[in-house]
C-alpha cells in the first residue's frame, strides 16, 4: 500500500500513509485509538476505499469496491469482533456465503465436501473438532480459530487480524502466537507463504511476535521498527511523540470533600480485576486508557446499568447500593453514555421529550404532564446547554451530533446531579460542539459536581482533567496527579 | 391531530360517504346504533392491545379472554348466583390477573410477547371449552343482574351503551397515553427501551403495565359481548378478535415496531372496521367475503401510506411508517 489518503467528513483519517508485508512476516501495526490504524485496514479489506494511493498485490495494482474483491485476492480480515454465526457449525460459518453445491437439477448443498474441506483447514491450525460441532459450543479463541480456518480455506495469503488477543487468556493467546508463527513459516499451497498482519495495543505480544513494527500517529507514519528494535518505550515514544497542543488549564482549585468512593469494585468483564476510586466534589477525574480497559464496564457499574460482581460504594459517607439506572439517578448518581444514539437518547423523540425523560414526574400532578412547567424547565435547560434546534418539538435524530450529546447531557441538569460520567463525550462530536461541552463538564466541576470524563482522547484527557486515572485490562495501573500527566506518562501506564 | 389521524379520518369519511350512497339505510337510526354499539365493544379491547402494540409488544389472547371470562361470567350469574357486582369485580380482576401473568414473563423472563400471548390463546381457549364442557353457554332471563345486561343493550339517549363505555375509556385512555407520566414513559420504552432503561424509566414496569391494561379492557369487552350475544359457545366466542384489534391500531396508525400510535388513531380504526362490516352487509356482498374485504381494504391503505408517505417524507422515513 503506497501512499494511501483518506478523509471523512472534519476530518483526514490517513494522510499518504505507506504500508507494505512481504510473505512469510508478521508485521504489527501500532498506533493510539484514532491513529488511522482501523481505517487503513478497512481500505484493505475492501470495506472503504481510499482517495488517492494504490495497493500493489505481487506487485500487481488492484482495485477493490467490496469486502468479496479482498476476499478474492486472498486477503482475510479477522475482526475484533468475531463475525461467526451462532446457530450455524464450524463447516457452515467457514463456508458461509460460498457454499459448495452438488449437481441436479435442485442445486442442493453439497454437506460432504463442506466438510472435507472444513476438516483440512481445522487440521491446519491443529483443531481437532469435528466440522459439525456447533459455533454455540466453542469459546472465545476457538471461534477466532474458526475464523482463521475461514480465510485459509478462501486461500488468504495475507491475513489481517484486529486485537486478537482482546479477550482471549493468556494461556489461549500463547497457543495462538504459535499457531501464527507456524502459518507464515509453512508454504500453504503453492501461492506462497502467508503473511500477517498483526493489530494489537498489547506492546508486549508485538515484542514477542512481529518482525516488524509499523507505527502510525494521526493518520501518518510515525515510523517502523525491525524486529530487533521493537521495545516497548520505543513504541511508546513513536506512538505519542508529538506536540501537545496548547491548552486551557483546568480551573486549578483544592479538590472539594470525597462524593463518591468506589470500593473494591469487579466488573462482569474483568471480574477478576479489581478497581477501586474516589471522587471529589468539583473535580475532573480524568479516566484513560485504550478502548475495552474496562473504563466503559466501571462507569456502568457505577450509574446502575452494567454488572456489578462485587464491590463497595459509598456516596457522601453514606453506604449506596445501586442496581438499577433509576436507582442511581434517585441518589444524583448520572451518566452521559458511550453509545449515544442506543444509551443516550430516544432519538425518534423530541428534543423537549428527551430533556424532560429522567425527572418527568416533576413537572406532573396526579401524574399528569403539566405542559407548562415541562416546557418552561426544557427552555431553561436548552439555553443552558445551548442546544441548537429547529425547535423543541424537533426530533432529536434530526440533530447534529454535538447537538444530540447536548439534549444527552442536558437532561440530567434538571436532577443537580452529585456525581456526572461522561463516557467520550465528545466523539463524534463537531469543533464547536465539542468546546460547549467541555466548557459545560467544567462548570458542572465549579459547580460541586464530581465529574468522571472518560476518554481515549489523551488532548482531551489532558486539558479537562484535574486527576488522571489509567486503565489497563479491566484494572487502575495508575492515578496521576495533574502535575505528572503528560502524553507519555499516560500512554506508558495505557499499555502497561 | 397527527397527519395519520387525519389520514384515518379522512378515509373513515369517504368510507361512509360511499356506503351512504350505495344504500341509503346505512344512515338510519338503527342501522348506526348497531355500528356503534359494535365500534364501542371492539374499540374498548382494541384500545388496550394497541397500547401493548405501542410497546413493541403485541397481544394474541384478548379473543380468546373474551370467550374464558364470558363463560366464567354466565356460570357465576346463572349457575353459582354470584350478585352481579361480585361476578363483574371477578371478571375485570381474572382479566387483569392475566395480563399481569403476560406482563411478568414477558419482563422477567424475557419470553417474546408473541409466544406468551398466543399460548394464551390456545391456553384460554382450551379452558374455556373443558370448563363449560363443550356446551353453549347464556343467562336464561337475567332475573337480578338486569343492569349487567343494559352495559350490552342498553342505551343512553339513544346513544348505545357500549359506545358510552368505550367513549369514557377512550378519554381516560387518552389521559393516560398523551397526558401521563406513564404515557411519556411508554413511547420512550416503545421507541427505545435501552435509552429508556438508561434514563432511569422502569422499562419493566411500563411493559408489564400495557398488558395488565389490555387484559383489563378485554374482561370489560367480554362482559359486553357476552350479553350482546347472550350465548356463549366456548370453540367460537371471541374467535379472531385479536387479529380484529391489532388490525385497528394498526389501521389507526400504531406501528408493530413500538413507539407509535394513538388512542384516537385506535378508535377511527376500529370504526373504519366496523363500517367495512357494515358495508358487506347492506350492499348483499356475501358474508364470507367479510374477512377478504377488510382485508383488501386494509392492504390497499398501507400500500398507499407507504407509497405516498414515500413522495411526502422521502425514502428514509417512509419504512418507518405502518
Amino acid at each position: 500500500m503506497a501512499a494511501i489518503s483518506k478523509r471523512f467528513p472534519g476530518v483526514v483519517a490517513l494522510d499518504s500513509v505507506d504500508f507494505d508485508v512481504s510473505a512469510g512476516e508478521i508485521v504489527a501495526l501500532v498506533g493510539e485509538n484514532g491513529a488511522g490504524k482501523s481505517t487503513l485496514m478497512k481500505i484493505l479489506a475492501g470495506i472503504h476505499r481510499a482517495d488517492s494511493g494504490e495497493i500493489r498485490i505481487t506487485g500487481e495494482p488492484v482495485t477493490m469496491h467490496a469486502p468479496a474483491d479482498a476476499a478474492r485476492l486472498g486477503i482475510g480480515v479477522i475482526h475484533q469482533e468475531l463475525e461467526v454465526i451462532e446457530t450455524l457449525d464450524i463447516a457452515g460459518n467457514v463456508f458461509l456465503g460460498r457454499e459448495p453445491r452438488r449437481a441436479g437439477p435442485l442445486r442442493l448443498l453439497d454437506r460432504r465436501r463442506m466438510e472435507a474441506d472444513t476438516e483440512r483447514q481445522l487440521a491446519r491450525i491443529g483443531m481437532r473438532l469435528s466440522p459439525r460441532t456447533s459455533l454455540r459450543l466453542l469459546s472465545t479463541a476457538e471461534r477466532q480459530l474458526v475464523s482463521i480456518a475461514r480465510a485459509l480455506s478462501m486461500n488468504a495469503r495475507l491475513l489481517v487480524l484486529d486485537e486478537p488477543t482482546s479477550s482471549l487468556g493468556a494461556k489461549d493467546a500463547e497457543k495462538l502466537f504459535e499457531l501464527l508463527r507456524e502459518l507464515v513459516r509453512l508454504k500453504p499451497d503453492t501461492m506462497g507463504a502467508t503473511a500477517i498482519v498483526y493489530i494489537s495495543h498489547r506492546l508486549k505480544e508485538i515484542e514477542m511476535l512481529a518482525d516488524r513494527a509499523v507505527v502510525l500517529r494521526d493518520g501518518r507514519n510515525a515510523g517502523t521498527l525491525p524486529r530487533e528494535a521493537i521495545t516497548h518505550d520505543r513504541l511508546v515514544e513513536l506512538m505519542v511523540g508529538r506536540a501537545i497542543a496548547a491548552t486551557a488549564p483546568p480551573g486549578a482549585q483544592a479538590a472539594g470533600p470525597a462524593v463518591l468512593q468506589i470500593d473494591k469494585l469487579r466488573t462482569g468483564r474483568y471480574p477478576d480485576a479489581e478497581v477501586s476510586l474516589t471522587l471529589h466534589a468539583g473535580e475532573v477525574l480524568g479516566v484513560a486508557g485504550l478502548t475495552g480497559s474496562g473504563r466503559s464496564e466501571v462507569a456502568e457499574a457505577i450509574c446502575g446499568v452494567g454488572t456489578r460482581m462485587a464491590g463497595r460504594m459509598m456516596l457522601n459517607g453514606q453506604p449506596l447500593a445501586i442496581n438499577s439506572p433509576n436507582e442511581a439517578i434517585q441518589r444524583g448518581v448520572c451518566l452521559v453514555p458511550e453509545d449515544r444514539r442506543r444509551h443516550g437518547v430516544v432519538a425518534a423523540m423530541t428534543v423537549r421529550e428527551n430533556v424532560t425523560l429522567p425527572a418527568l414526574a416533576s413537572y406532573a400532578r396526579f401524574g399528569l404532564i403539566d405542559r407548562a412547567s415541562e416546557e418552561t424547565a426544557v427552555s431553561h435547560i436548552t439555553r443552558e446547554v445551548t442546544v441548537k434546534a429547529a425547535s423543541m418539538e424537533s426530533p432529536v435524530a434530526t440533530l447534529s451530533g454535538g447537538n444530540q450529546q447536548k439534549v444527552a447531557l442536558g437532561k440530567w441538569l434538571a436532577l443537580r446531579p452529585r456525581v456526572m460520567v461522561f463516557d467520550e463525550p465528545t466523539q463524534g462530536v463537531d469543533v464547536g460542539a465539542k468546546a460547549e461541552i467541555h466548557r459545560l463538564i467544567r462548570r458542572l466541576a465549579d459547580a460541586g459536581t464530581a465529574v468522571m470524563l472518560i476518554s481515549s482522547d489523551i488532548d482531551e484527557i489532558l486539558a479537562h482533567s484535574d486527576r488522571v486515572a489509567v486503565m489497563h485490562d479491566g484494572r487502575i495501573t495508575g492515578i496521576l496527579a495533574r502535575a505528572e500527566c503528560s502524553p507519555e506518562s499516560i500512554m506508558q501506564l495505557a499499555v502497561a | 391531530m397527527t397527519r395519520k389521524e387525519i389520514g384515518v379520518l379522512l378515509l373513515l369519511v369517504a368510507l361512509c360517504a360511499v356506503v351512504a350512497v350505495a344504500s341509503p339505510q346505512f344512515l338510519s337510526v338503527t342501522n348506526l346504533q348497531n355500528v356503534g354499539r359494535l365500534v364501542g365493544t371492539y374499540g374498548i379491547f382494541s384500545i388496550g392491545v394497541g397500547i401493548v402494540i405501542i410497546t413493541g409488544g403485541i397481544d394474541l389472547s384478548v379473543g380468546s379472554i373474551c370467550a374464558l371470562l364470558g363463560i366464567l361470567l354466565s356460570m357465576m350469574l346463572v349457575e353459582w348466583h354470584w350478585p352481579a357486582g361480585v361476578a363483574l369485580a371477578a371478571v375485570i380482576a381474572l382479566g387483569a390477573g392475566l395480563g399481569a401473568i403476560h406482563g411478568l414473563l414477558i419482563t422477567r423472563l424475557k419470553l417474546q410477547p408473541f409466544i406468551v400471548t398466543l399460548c394464551g390463546l390456545l391456553l384460554y381457549r382450551g379452558a374455556a371449552r373443558y370448563i363449560a364442557r363443550d356446551s353453549t353457554k347464556g343467562f336464561g332471563t337475567g332475573e337480578g343482574f338486569e343492569w349487567l345486561r343494559a352495559l350490552a343493550s342498553g342505551s343512553v339517549a339513544g346513544v348505545p351503551m357500549p359506545f358510552v363505555i368505550m367513549c369514557v375509556i377512550a378519554v381516560l385512555a387518552w389521559l393516560l397515553v398523551h397526558r401521563s407520566v406513564w404515557g411519556r414513559h411508554l413511547f420512550a420504552v416503545g421507541h427505545n427501551e435501552e435509552a429508556a432503561h438508561y434514563s432511569g424509566v422502569n422499562t419493566r414496569g411500563v411493559v408489564a403495565g400495557a398488558y395488565v391494561i389490555s387484559g383489563t379492557l378485554a374482561a370489560v369487552s367480554a362482559v359486553i359481548i357476552a350479553f350482546y350475544t347472550n350465548s356463549i359457545s366456548p370453540a367460537s366466542h371471541g374467535n379472531f378478535y385479536e387479529l380484529y384489534a391489532i388490525a385497528a391500531a394498526v389501521v389507526g396508525g400504531c406501528s408493530l415496531r413500538g413507539g407509535e400510535g394513538s388512542v384516537l388513531g385506535i378508535v377511527m380504526g376500529t370504526a373504519l372496521l366496523q363500517v367495512l362490516r357494515n358495508l358487506v352487509n347492506l350492499l348483499d356482498i356475501p358474508s364470507s367475503l367479510d374477512f377478504a374485504v377488510m382485508g383488501a381494504v386494509i392492504l390497499i391503505g398501507a400500500i398507499a401510506d407507504q407509497v405516498l408517505g414515500h413522495r411526502v417524507r422521502g425514502p428514509k422515513q417512509a419504512t418507518k411508517s405502518l
